[in-house]
Formats: C-alpha cells, structure tokens, sequence
C-alpha cells in the first residue's frame, strides 16, 4: 500500500465529517433556574477574580468579604427556592442531560455545606485576633519565611484577598460534588473543589513552615487518591460503558461483563472518596493538614469538605453501587470500624488541640460511616442530620482554638489550655459544649446525630458495627471530659494564654455554633423531618 | 481490515524518527562546545543544586502555565470553529462564555504582575 492510499483512505472520515456538519446538533437541554446555586457561587468567585484585578488595595478585603458573603447568601436562598418549587422531584430532578441530579438529598446537603461555608467565612474574615492587613493569612504567599522578601510585603501592607475567591471555589466543587449524576463530572467536582484547598491551606501567616507542609502533604496524596479515583471510573465505564450512575447499577444488576473490573472499579473509587472523607486507612493526612491550615481553613476544611465528600459517597454507593450491598458492605463495616478505633485512640494521645480535633473528625468519619451502612433512607436520613450537626460543632470548635492566644500566636498545646475555663468561662464553656456534642452527650446536637445513624444501622442488621461505634464513642467521650477537667478543674499557668477579644465575625461564629449545637440536641425533630423529607435519592 | 492504513502509518513515523536518529549519528559531525551541554529550552540549568534545594526563578513556570491556558482555550475553540454552523447560538454564547472565564484569568495575571518578566 502506498501513501496515497493512506491519504485516500483517511480522507473518508473527513468527507463525512463534513456531509454531517449541514444539520445541526442540538442544543443540550440546561435547567439553568435548578442549577441557579451553583451559578451564583461560581459567578460570585469569578467577580471576585475581577475585584483583585481591579480593585484598589484598600477596599480589596472589605469587597471581598461582601461578595463572598452575597455569594453564599445568594446561593442559599436560590436552594431554598428550588427546595419550595416542586422542579427537583421524581423524574425532573436528572438535569443537563442527565450530568446533574438535584434532589431531595442534593438540596439538603447543599444548603447544609452553604450555611457551614457562611459560618467559615466569617472565621476566614477574622483580622482582630491576628492584626495585619490580611487577619490569619500571609502578605505574600509565594515569599520564603522569614525571609527579606516576606517582610518587605508585610511592611508594604500586601493582603492576600485571593482567600475568597479560592473559598468560592471550592465551595462551588462541594455544591456539584454530592449532585454528580455521573462519573466524570464527579471527578470535575472533586478537583475543583480540592485545588483551592491545597493553596488554601499553605497560607497561614504563622508558623509558615508547618503551613506549607500542610498544603505540600495534602496536594500530593490527594493528586494520588484523585488518580486512583480516576482509575477507578475508567474500570467502572470498561465494565458498564457507561459513566452514567444509574447505567453502571443497571449493568451490576445485570450482571454482565468480568466481576473482578467492576468490584476493582468500586475499590479503587470508594479509594478516592474515603480520602476525601478522612476515613481510615486513608487518614494519615488529616492530622498534618488540620494541624498546619491556617485555623480558619481548617474550620472550613473539617465542616463543608466532609459533607461534600460523605454526600458524593452516598449517591455513588446508594445509586450506582446500590446493587452490590452485599460485596461492599463487609468492606465498609471493616472501614467504619478501623476509623472509629483509630480516630478514637489516637486521639487519646494528643498533645495539640487541632491534631485532637483531627483525630476527633476521623473518629466522626467513622460515625458517619455507620449510617452509610445502613444503605437505606433513614440509614441516609441519619447521615444528612449528623453532617449538619457535627460541621455546626466543629466550626465553632475551631472557631475557640482561634481565640486562645499567646504572643507567638494560637496557643494549641493542650497544657497551655490548663485552668482556661477560670479565666474565661464563656469561651471554655462554649468549648465544653462542643466537646460534650462530639462525646455524643444527651442534650447537645451530637447525641441526635449518633443515636440517628446508630438506630438506622441497628435496624439495617449492622449490630457489630454499632457495637463497636459505641465502645469508641465511649473511648472518645473520655478524652473529651478529659479536656474540660483540664480546663476547670486545673491551676491556670502563670504565663499562659490569654482569651483574645475578636470581632463581631468570630462572635457571630462562635455563637452561631454554640446555637445550632445546643438547639439540634434540645429539639432536633423539625431538622431531623426536613432530612426525613429530603432522604431519598432519584436515580 | 479498516485499521491496516493506521498501522502503516505508524510503521512510516517509527521507520522516519529510527532513520533520522541514526542517520544524524552516523553522518553529522561532532563539534561540542558549552551551549551544547544546556538544558534545551528548559528554563533553568538542572544541576548543580545548593544543598536544599536551591531557588530557581518562578517566572518561565508562569510563561508556561499561561502557554498551556491558552493551548487548551486553541483545542476547545477548533472544534467548534469547524462545527459552527451546526451548533448555532447557543454553540456562540457558550464559547462566548468561556473565553470571557479565560479572559478574567488574563486579566488578572496581567494586573497582578504575572506578565512582566523582570
């Protein structure tokens, strides 16, 4: 054959290429008013791009702030319409061409990860405790600590307002994430809203060097775990041919094709969202990142990411692998249990209050993991009011540690907190009742949410499960009364730290977690009907 | 039999890429000199490093980065430069869209500095 002959010959598709292109393709078919929140996000980051582009200096942060709160505030209340309108119900709720599905649990979970992200930003906003032109934040991110460079942009006053915008991002890829009606635009969401997270994380003014090892660690082993979820989707499509989520449970059900592609498809995805989701064995990054973040991003990090990550596992597990609980149960119980027993005594050997807390968001992983067993709506229920509740507590949470100050900046040694609640009560208190939610004690939203996923796991045949999550529930309570005795019940140190005054922003946070918290555990029952309501997914 | 001009194809670009590998090695002469031994196009000079790493300028991964922003802008306009006529409107306002999202990254990274080289 010559190469004319190649030529010739590769010259067909060409010519019906363009005998094609006469008629016209059709127009995919977008809801734009169900899709209305994550529009208003993405356009608020955007603008928000614009506003470090052109703004002046100074007005940059008091702009920013407003616009990422609009945003927040925008897209909330566009889910609260689309939630009263009756669009996301029954077979409308697949929408642009079946790429997105907003339904019951979709809305619940994105309203859930706005009000948290709200609540975040005013920690993200917080320049009291930590005065300079850009709060917790550093002048310049890409200078050297403690080099010229860096002190040369802190005389000159640089602010790093580009906090916002990668926050709205994120929180774009967290709304998209849990409504991903197929593979590949779930893994859109996940990089989406994990990009900002790396470069948010490496932004702390302080102790710049445990930052950026925070953000170095955490981008690469999620760049790893991206690619084994990446994998993962490739398999899935080998084994269904389609990335469709319900198409991959209709080819499960049916059982065609080599088991050994779909079940490595499952592990290798389940591989990518576990990660996400901070659950054992996955979890060795959580203690570093939590620990190095700037506060206010881990705040925001423990609250919005678990929610995003637990919903997107709920809807690729409930849909597509929904068919298969009988193979990915026994691997799930095994999960659960490894992540409740690790995060509940590693936990018991902190010495750094936001390691505690990152071990105690693992412990929760587990937790939540328990309701996901249950594979059923009031398993899915349980899960949705646990996400809302224990975000609301971990904020606030995290919102205390920002508070409690010494010279060198947040004191996070757990000695340093001895005898805190003598000097001031309110803060311990409001702390105390964090950790009280976390123990899962009568009362505080903590309790609801575990007796939630717990019951829904007893009756969907997990006893041993639910066995083991209450002896680690039990394991973790006494860390946590461990904590407040310290704070009561011991002598202050001469040269400890002080309850810094904040703004109204950290206020408004701290008191907002404190309300959720103590209200969810008092009456829970409207919060636990609307996740009732919303417990369903549409395939 | 479809793939047959496909794989004589690939034989033809594997035969041309060995032949003029070994044609240049056979037939060229041999005149080393320092700007030889570079790096070819590739910014900065890999070896030696100060122990612990040595800083190296941020500026061509900038250049790069931008190269590469507007490599994938060139790879979705093509496509639909070639089908225009079949995706209509809403085929415009969405490329339309697009390049105005890209333009905001320009307009930023011009504003912010990123485009002076020194």
């Amino acid at each position: 054959m010559t190469v004319a002959a190649v030529v010739s010959a590769a010259s067909v598709p060409a010519a019906s290429v363009s005998a094609a292109a006469a008629d016209s393709i059709p127009a995919p078919h977008i809801e734009y008013g169900v899709l209305s929140p994550l529009f208003v996000v993405f356009g608020a980051a955007v603008l928000g791009v614009l506003v470090e582009a052109f703004a002046p200096r100074a007005a940059r942060w008091a702009v920013q702030v407003g616009l990422t709160v609009l945003g927040l505030v925008g897209a909330f209340v566009a889910v609260v319409l689309v939630a009263s309108s009756d669009d996301w119900k029954g077979a409308r709720a697949v929408v642009a061409e079946g790429a997105v599905t907003v339904d019951g649990p979709t809305l619940f979970l994105q309203g859930t990860i706005l009000l948290l992200a709200f609540v975040a930003v005013l920690l993200l906003a917080e320049r009291r405790l930590d005065p300079g032109p850009s709060g917790a934040f550093a002048a310049q991110a890409s200078t050297v600590p403690g080099s010229p460079g860096e002190r040369e942009a802190t005389r000159a006053g640089a602010a790093q307002t580009e906090v916002f915008p990668l926050t709205l991002f994120a929180v774009g890829g967290m709304l998209l994430f849990p409504a991903a009606n197929d593979l590949l635009v779930a893994f859109v969401a996940l990089e989406v809203l994990s990009l900002p997270l790396y470069l948010l994380c490496g932004l702390a003014r302080r102790r710049r060097l445990l930052s950026q090892e925070a953000a170095m660690k955490y981008f690469l082993l999620g760049a790893f775990s991206s690619a084994f979820f990446l994998y993962g989707i490739a398999l899935l499509y080998g084994y269904a041919g389609s990335i469709r989520l319900s198409e991959i449970a209709d080819a499960a059900t049916q059982a065609q094709g080599s088991d050994v592609l779909l079940l490595s498809g499952v592990g290798l995805v389940t591989v990518g969202l576990l990660f996400k989701a901070g659950a054992a064995p996955f979890h060795a990054w959580t203690p570093d990142v939590y620990q190095g973040a700037p506060t206010a991003v881990t705040a925001f990090m423990a609250a919005c990411t678990k929610v995003a990550a637990f919903g997107a596992l709920l809807r690729i597990y409930y849909v597509a692998f929904g068919g298969l609980k009988w193979e990915w149960r026994p691997l799930m119980w095994g999960v659960a249990i490894l992540t409740m027993l690790v995060g509940a005594v590693i936990s018991l050997t902190q010495q750094d209050v936001k390691r505690m807390l990152a071990y105690s968001s693992i412990a929760h992983a587990g937790f939540v993991l328990v309701g996901v067993l249950a594979a059923d709506d009031a398993g899915l229920r349980g899960v949705l009011f646990y996400l809302l509740a224990y975000g609301f507590a971990t904020i606030g949470a995290f919102a205390v540690v920002t508070m409690v100050r010494d010279p060198a900046g947040e004191a996070t040694h757990l000695s340093q907190w001895a005898g805190l609640g003598r000097r001031s009560p309110l803060v311990a208190g409001a702390f105390a009742i964090f950790l009280l939610s976390f123990a899962g004690i009568p009362l505080t939203s903590g309790f609801m949410s575990k007796y939630a996923v717990f019951s829904a796991a007893l009756d969907g045949g997990a006893s041993p499960v639910v066995v083991v999550a209450v002896l680690a529930s039990v394991v973790a309570a006494f860390f946590y009364v461990r904590v407040i005795v310290l704070m009561f019940f011991s002598e202050p140190a001469a040269d400890g730290p002080t309850v810094a005054v904040p703004s109204i922003l950290t206020t408004v946070a701290l008191a907002l977690g404190v309300t959720v918290t103590l209200v969810l555990g008092v009456i829970p029952q409207p919060v636990l009907d609307l996740a009732g309501d919303a417990a369903a997914f549409v395939r | 039999m479809d793939w047959v001009p496909i794989a004589w194809l690939g034989g033809i670009a594997f035969g041309f890429a060995v032949f003029s590998v070994v044609a240049g090695a056979l037939t060229g002469p041999r005149r080393y000199n320092r700007a030889k031994l570079q790096a070819y196009e590739c910014g900065i000079e890999p070896t030696p490093q100060p122990v612990g790493g040595g800083r190296f300028p941020v500026k061509y991964y900038l250049t790069a980065m931008l190269f590469i922003v507007f490599d994938i802008e060139i790879v979705f306009l093509y496509p639909w430069a070639v089908a225009f006529d079949s995706l209509g409107l809403f085929g415009l306002i969405e490329m339309v869209l697009f390049i105005a999202t890209v333009f905001v990254a320009f307009a930023y990274v011009w504003r912010r500095g990123g485009l002076e080289w020194d």
